[in-house]
């Protein structure tokens, strides 16, 4: 056998997977879409219709807040805990990234007993202000669930990149008179770039599609994931949700496709 | 001291020890004295303490209590590095991936907010003093090893620093470029006159780049002093066999002479012991006609070094004596050979430990 053929046999199980799992039903998606009342121009409707437009916007906007927050969030104590040895670290680095292994439900539950009508949140505030601050069931209730999602998974990334960082370059950035501050700004924060790209994805990508987390909280916080669903299940409307379906693949697949071409080159020029 | 010396700033550090978190003792609290524009040399073998001292005089470790550094004076134990004014050379060089050639060298003064016309002047000027022309809108990944050396000498360089820190700065380079570069580096560090402590473990480049060269053993400081006292003035038999080769004797006394299997040999000044340890430099041995000198032995091999041949005579000493003898004379393994050794040219050392 050549080498040749070796290869290309090899690509076989993908070739199958690929068909099967992914092209086939997307496509079938993609032609559900364009099967409505309005033909293909049921595609429009995600931008027209002033409900999905809502909703879209809606969506990108807590999934980008979302990731922002994560970001800062985790690089900041990614780099400490990364950097610090102090007495309870190992148990402080394992509760962090207890949550990891939850699915949404469970986020869910978790925002309600925080932040519910009979939550720790809304107790104190009853306490203090006499007031119940009650915010589980709303898109806020939604972003601290998302921020508790994906805060575990992109510290674990930003440690392993803070580990590989070069100590040498801070200390000849400080050689030369740079302060914390700057030394962060001109060389760690470059070098973590790739690693913000990659962990930073992830968490766009799981605030744009999770679902459990939502649907516990709420069925009417107006995200697209939710919206798809309740096209889907109660108006038995197929090929709205299938359009959606597929606005909110393109969405995020361009917002991230964005975000590596853009780390692409810092990636390059860090070399 | 170059003729440009005077505005190096001049280093003291004083009784500074350090002693690791996990309580490995790097350095033995040591004094030093650097006075300004010198160049100063810390040699010894790894693990020695010289990376330790050297980031205690830049500021990146604090001495252990009681240990003060001071420039000019003015005590700086306890200022961070960024205002330390040093200039720092890692071995790694650790050049910023993500900035260009010219960007990294004109990063302290665009820190220092030099506006961008002075940069690029003070920029263009070590490009050429450095000799890295054509390279300035490089990215470090496409330099080679050389050229990083270089780059990162000229960023340190370009603050004018009072003071120049290198760390190794020629190991990760081959043996051709490394001898190449110290020349280089040697006339690019006394024509900047900036006081300059230079860490290696090659005693080749403590020689030619050091006024002075601190030799280091177990975190002590073993010996300072000039390259010459310290290659013939060794004082003690550790610093005799780090640097060059040496021939180390134990023999009793008599009279003035070490009394050895293949004969006897006279020492310089008196000393009134009954045995002593000494040392003897393999080019200060003459080989003469066995008949007729007061030391013999059999020459056990001859290597040929091109400059000179490197002969092992067994039977003179109570240990085989290493022997640097002229490319002209003839010398043949199993020949009995005499040595002439001048009495000033065997050192007493005091005996070890
Ligand atoms: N951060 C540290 N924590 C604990 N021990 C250290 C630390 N840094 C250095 N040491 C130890 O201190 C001793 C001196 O180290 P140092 O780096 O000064 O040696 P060196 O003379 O520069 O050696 P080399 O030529 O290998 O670079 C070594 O035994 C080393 O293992
Ligand atoms: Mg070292």
């Amino acid at each position: 056998m050549s080498h040749r053929s070796f290869v290309w046999l090899c690509l076989l199980p993908l070739a199958v997977v690929t068909a099967a799992f992914f092209l086939l039903p997307m496509a079938r998606l993609v032609v559900t879409g364009a099967e409505g009342p309005q033909g293909i121009a049921g595609y429009l409707a995600i931008l027209t219709e002033p409900r999905y437009r809502a909703t879209l916007i809606n969506t990108v906007v807590l999934a980008a807040v979302t990731t922002i927050v994560t970001l800062v969030v985790a690089t900041i104590a990614g780099m400490f805990l990364q950097r610090h040895r102090f007495p309870g670290r190992a148990v402080l680095i394992a509760m962090l990234t207890f949550p990891l292994a939850f699915p949404g439900v469970v986020i869910g539950f978790l925002i309600i007993l925080l932040a519910g009508r009979q939550g720790l949140i809304g107790d104190w505030s009853n306490r203090l202000f006499g007031e119940k601050l009650v915010f589980a069931y709303s898109i806020y209730g939604l972003f601290v669930g998302y921020l508790y999602f994906s805060i575990p998974r992109v510290i674990l990334t930003i440690m392993a990149a803070v580990q590989k960082l070069d100590v040498g370059l801070e200390e000849a950035a400080r050689s030369l008179g740079a302060s914390p501050w700057a030394v962060q700004r001109d060389v760690v924060l470059p070098a973590l770039a790739p690693a913000f790209v990659a962990s930073g994805a992830i968490a766009f990508a799981t605030a744009m599609g999770a679902f459990g987390t939502a649907f516990t909280l709420a069925t009417n916080i107006d995200v697209l994931p939710m919206l798809i669903y309740t096209e889907f299940t109660l108006a038995a409307n197929f090929s709205t949700s299938a359009a959606l379906s597929v606005g909110l693949g393109i969405i995020t697949w361009f917002i991230l496709a964005l975000a590596r071409s853009f780390s692409g080159s810092t990636v390059a020029a860090a070399g | 001291m170059s003729a440009s010396a005077g505005h190096g700033a001049a280093v003291r550090i004083e009784a500074c020890g350090k002693t690791f978190a996990d309580g490995t003792r790097a350095l033995e609290p040591a004094t030093l004295d650097i006075s300004s524009g010198e160049t100063l040399v810390l040699l010894g073998p790894s693990g020695c303490g010289k990376t330790t001292m050297l980031r205690i005089i830049a500021g990146l470790e604090l001495p252990d209590a009681g240990g003060k550094v001071l420039f000019d004076g003015k005590d700086m134990t306890s200022v961070p590095i960024e205002r330390r004014n040093v200039g720092m050379v890692f071995q790694s060089y650790a050049l910023f991936p993500n900035m260009s050639v010219s960007d990294n060298i004109g990063y302290g003064l665009k820190i220092r907010g030099v506006p961008d016309k002075e940069r690029a002047a003070r920029v263009a000027e070590l490009v050429a003093l450095t000799n890295i022309s054509g390279l300035e809108n490089r990215r470090i990944d496409q330099l080679s090893g050389g050229q990083r050396q270089r780059v990162a000498l000229a960023r340190a360089v370009a603050i004018r620093p009072g003071i120049l820190l290198l760390d190794e700065p020629l190991t990760a380079l081959d043996a051709a470029l490394r001898d190449r570069l110290r020349g280089e580096l040697n006339r690019l560090l006394r024509a900047l006159g900036i006081t300059t402590i230079y860490v290696t473990h090659d005693q080749a480049e403590a020689m030619e780049l050091g006024d002075r060269i601190v030799v280091m053993q177990k975190g002590k400081i073993a010996q300072i002093g000039s390259p010459r006292e310290i290659y013939f003035t060794p004082q003690s038999r550790f610093v005799a066999e780090f640097i060059g080769a040496a021939n180390i004797i134990e023999s009793p006394l008599e009279n003035g002479h070490l009394v050895l299997p293949g004969g006897r040999q006279a020492i310089g000044g008196d000393a009134n012991m009954p045995a002593a340890v000494a040392m003897i430099r393999p080019e200060t041995i003459r080989v003469i006609e066995a008949g007729s000198a007061p030391l013999s032995g059999i020459i056990d091999s001859v290597s040929f070094i091109g400059d000179r041949q490197r002969l092992v005579v067994s039977g003179a000493s109570n240990r085989l004596l290493t022997v640097d003898a002229p490319n002209t004379v003839q010398a043949n393994a199993g020949e009995r050979v005499g040595l002439l050794i001048s009495p000033d040219a065997v050192r007493l050392l005091p005996p070890e430990d």
